[in-house]
């Protein structure tokens, strides 16, 4: 048995949460300085919520630019966006941790890199196990990685990390998959990838995972895509330990604090109504600027008590459209390999797989994607995808920088406009 | 980089405008954004998309002798990594006199502050944007440097 003060598995202190009937909240949380990375976990853990806390990288160790990382500790570090686990030694991380991290307060690494073997070595090696990303998730949407450079090194970095599964705390990996770009992928498309994802980890020995879903701009939809997700978890991942986590907005955010608020009170109901376990918050300052502690905090407990006053849902449709088409696009991909990560490459090289407005020379770009009049997220056009065509628009026409900040806008719209009346 | 769009404006048939994140920005929507404002102001664009490192950045402008090159940073790391663009461009040999602008969240508290914006001139770009500012950008695309140099 553990001492009373051994880390909690992720996956095990999100499902007795769950058994409690408490949403797991989590702030994006990371500082340069070590001591305010303590005192942002710390505070995190305080907050009158179930918290797990998150230690957040910063770019320059994302993209595995780690002298750069030392010249800005030798700074100072306070110009960093994150902690930079790399280049800082491993007692200094662990200083940050003692006394923090603990049974009741387990805490993950997020980072966003296309090659993340020494971050999950750099983890490791001071006793965390609970990490983010994927091959598709953190190469397409975010940089320059050839995406077969990405599978072979997420193949590589997700056997490091489970070459610790099957001892406490047991190692878990969640897919950002759910998240591609932020806006305007049609949520059939995040399911699909955020489940591959996962099955990709699963094959690859992690025991424990967690599959990702934004928030996008119906909660109709929303909670037809977290149902969607939880039925293909189940008929994917037998025997593997697995929950749902729900991102709020990842879009262009609400710029009052009250628009934030309510975005964010959203997120909290779809998770509660749709049974997602985990939510990932977003503070008032989110249109701004990177977040103090306290308005992390704030974030926390606001979602936390939004969260509470929502009832359980129960039903849904199990064969949603949204669940059709996810069904539809991971059946598609897995018939060109037995090899998921394999698979992944054959679907995006035929256009198989294909994100709107995706920049990466790796993705095929024949979609398109549109915001209807009741706010549901849709494809204009399903490209190659193993999709039906959809009828096109009388007059689709051409996409216009006015017109795409306002799609891109229609969130931040509709929250702040609700407070200026 | 690809095409996003099906893009219908006249575009010039000249030279191309660079437009490039940073070495160390993942965001694309900026530059998708900014690649559709610049082709409406008749712009030919190389999109280098995002997390550019120096040397491919300073190799895309060598090599393509573009009228203009607009740098697009939202991740707070803009001041650094902009002032590190510029110093390796101006440095370099073959790359001439040509206009150079950052825009967007250079700064970890957003906004950038005057001296800061300061140095990044004086380091040898043309204009400072501030995040959102789509106003003076486009107005600076119409004015005098721009017309000049295409």
């Amino acid at each position: 048995m553990n001492s009373p003060s051994a880390p909690v598995s992720f996956g095990a202190f999100v499902s007795a949460s769950r058994d409690r009937g408490r949403l797991v909240v989590q702030p994006r949380m990371g500082f340069g300085d070590p001591e305010r990375m303590r005192t942002g976990l710390a505070a995190t853990r305080a907050a009158r919520a179930a918290t797990v806390g998150t230690i957040t990288l910063d770019s320059y160790t994302r993209v595995g630019d780690h002298a750069a990382a030392r010249r800005a500790i030798a700074a100072g570090g306070a110009a960093l966006n994150g902690y930079p686990i790399v280049a800082r030694p491993a007692r200094e991380t662990l200083d940050v941790l003692a006394g923090v991290r603990g049974h009741r307060f387990p805490v993950q690494v997020r980072h966003g890199s296309a090659g993340p073997q020494d971050i999950f070595r750099a983890l490791l090696e001071v006793g965390l196990t609970a990490t983010e990303g994927g091959p598709v998730s953190y190469c397409l949407p975010y940089g320059r990685t050839p995406l077969s450079v990405s599978v072979a090194n997420w193949r590589e970095s997700t056997e490091i990390l489970a070459a610790h599964s099957g001892t406490e705390p047991e190692p878990h990996l969640e897919t950002f998959g759910g998240c591609m770009l932020g806006q305007l992928c049609p949520p059939g498309m995040l399911v699909a990838i955020s489940l591959l994802e996962g099955l990709f980890f699963v094959r690859h020995g992690v025991r424990s995972v967690s599959l990702s879903y934004a928030q996008q701009t119906s909660p109709e939809q929303d909670r037809e895509a977290v149902r969607a997700l939880r039925r293909l978890a189940g008929e994917f991942l037998a025997g593997a330990d697995w929950h749902v986590v729900l991102y709020t907005y990842m879009g262009l955010y609400p710029r009052t604090p009250e628009g934030a608020r309510s975005v964010l009170r959203q997120a909290a109901r779809t998770c509660v109504s749709a049974g997602a376990e985990r939510l990932i918050v977003k503070t008032e300052a989110e249109a701004h600027r990177i977040p103090t502690i306290g308005e992390n905090v704030r974030a926390l407990e606001t979602a936390a008590r939004a969260a509470e006053a929502e009832p359980p849902g129960t039903g849904g449709d199990p064969d949603s459209e949204t669940y059709a088409e996810a069904r539809a696009l991971v059946e598609g991909v897995l018939e060109h390999s037995d090899d998921v990560g394999d698979a992944l490459l054959r679907a995006f090289a035929h256009g198989h797989l294909d994100i709107p407005f995706c920049l990466h020379p790796d993705n095929a770009g024949r979609v398109r994607s549109y915001i209807d009049d009741a706010g549901y997220l849709r494809w204009a056009d399903t490209g190659a995808l193993p999709l039906p065509p959809v009828a096109r628009r009388a007059d689709p026409g051409a996409v216009t920088s006015a017109n795409l900040l306002s799609t891109l806008s229609y969130m931040e719209r509709r929250h702040d406009s609700r407070v200026r009346g | 980089m690809r095409s996003i769009t099906q893009s219908t404006f006249p575009v010039d048939s000249g030279s191309v405008t660079v437009l490039s994140g940073t070495s160390s920005d993942s965001h694309t929507w900026n530059l998708v954004f900014l690649q559709l404002l610049l082709e409406e102001a008749g712009h030919r664009v190389v999109n280098l998309g995002p997390c550019v490192p120096d040397r491919l950045f300073v190799e895309e402008c060598r090599t393509r002798t573009p009228r203009l090159v607009v740098v697009s940073s939202v991740n707070g790391h803009g001041y650094g990594d902009g002032l590190r663009m510029i110093r390796a461009l101006r440095d370099a040999p073959g790359t001439g006199r040509v206009p150079v602008v950052i825009g967007g969240k250079l700064g970890v508290g957003g906004t950038l502050e005057d001296e800061r914006a300061e140095d990044l001139l004086a380091a040898g770009y043309d204009a400072v944007f501030a995040d959102g500012d789509t106003d003076a950008f486009t107005v600076y695309l119409s004015g005098p440097v721009v017309r000049a140099a295409s």
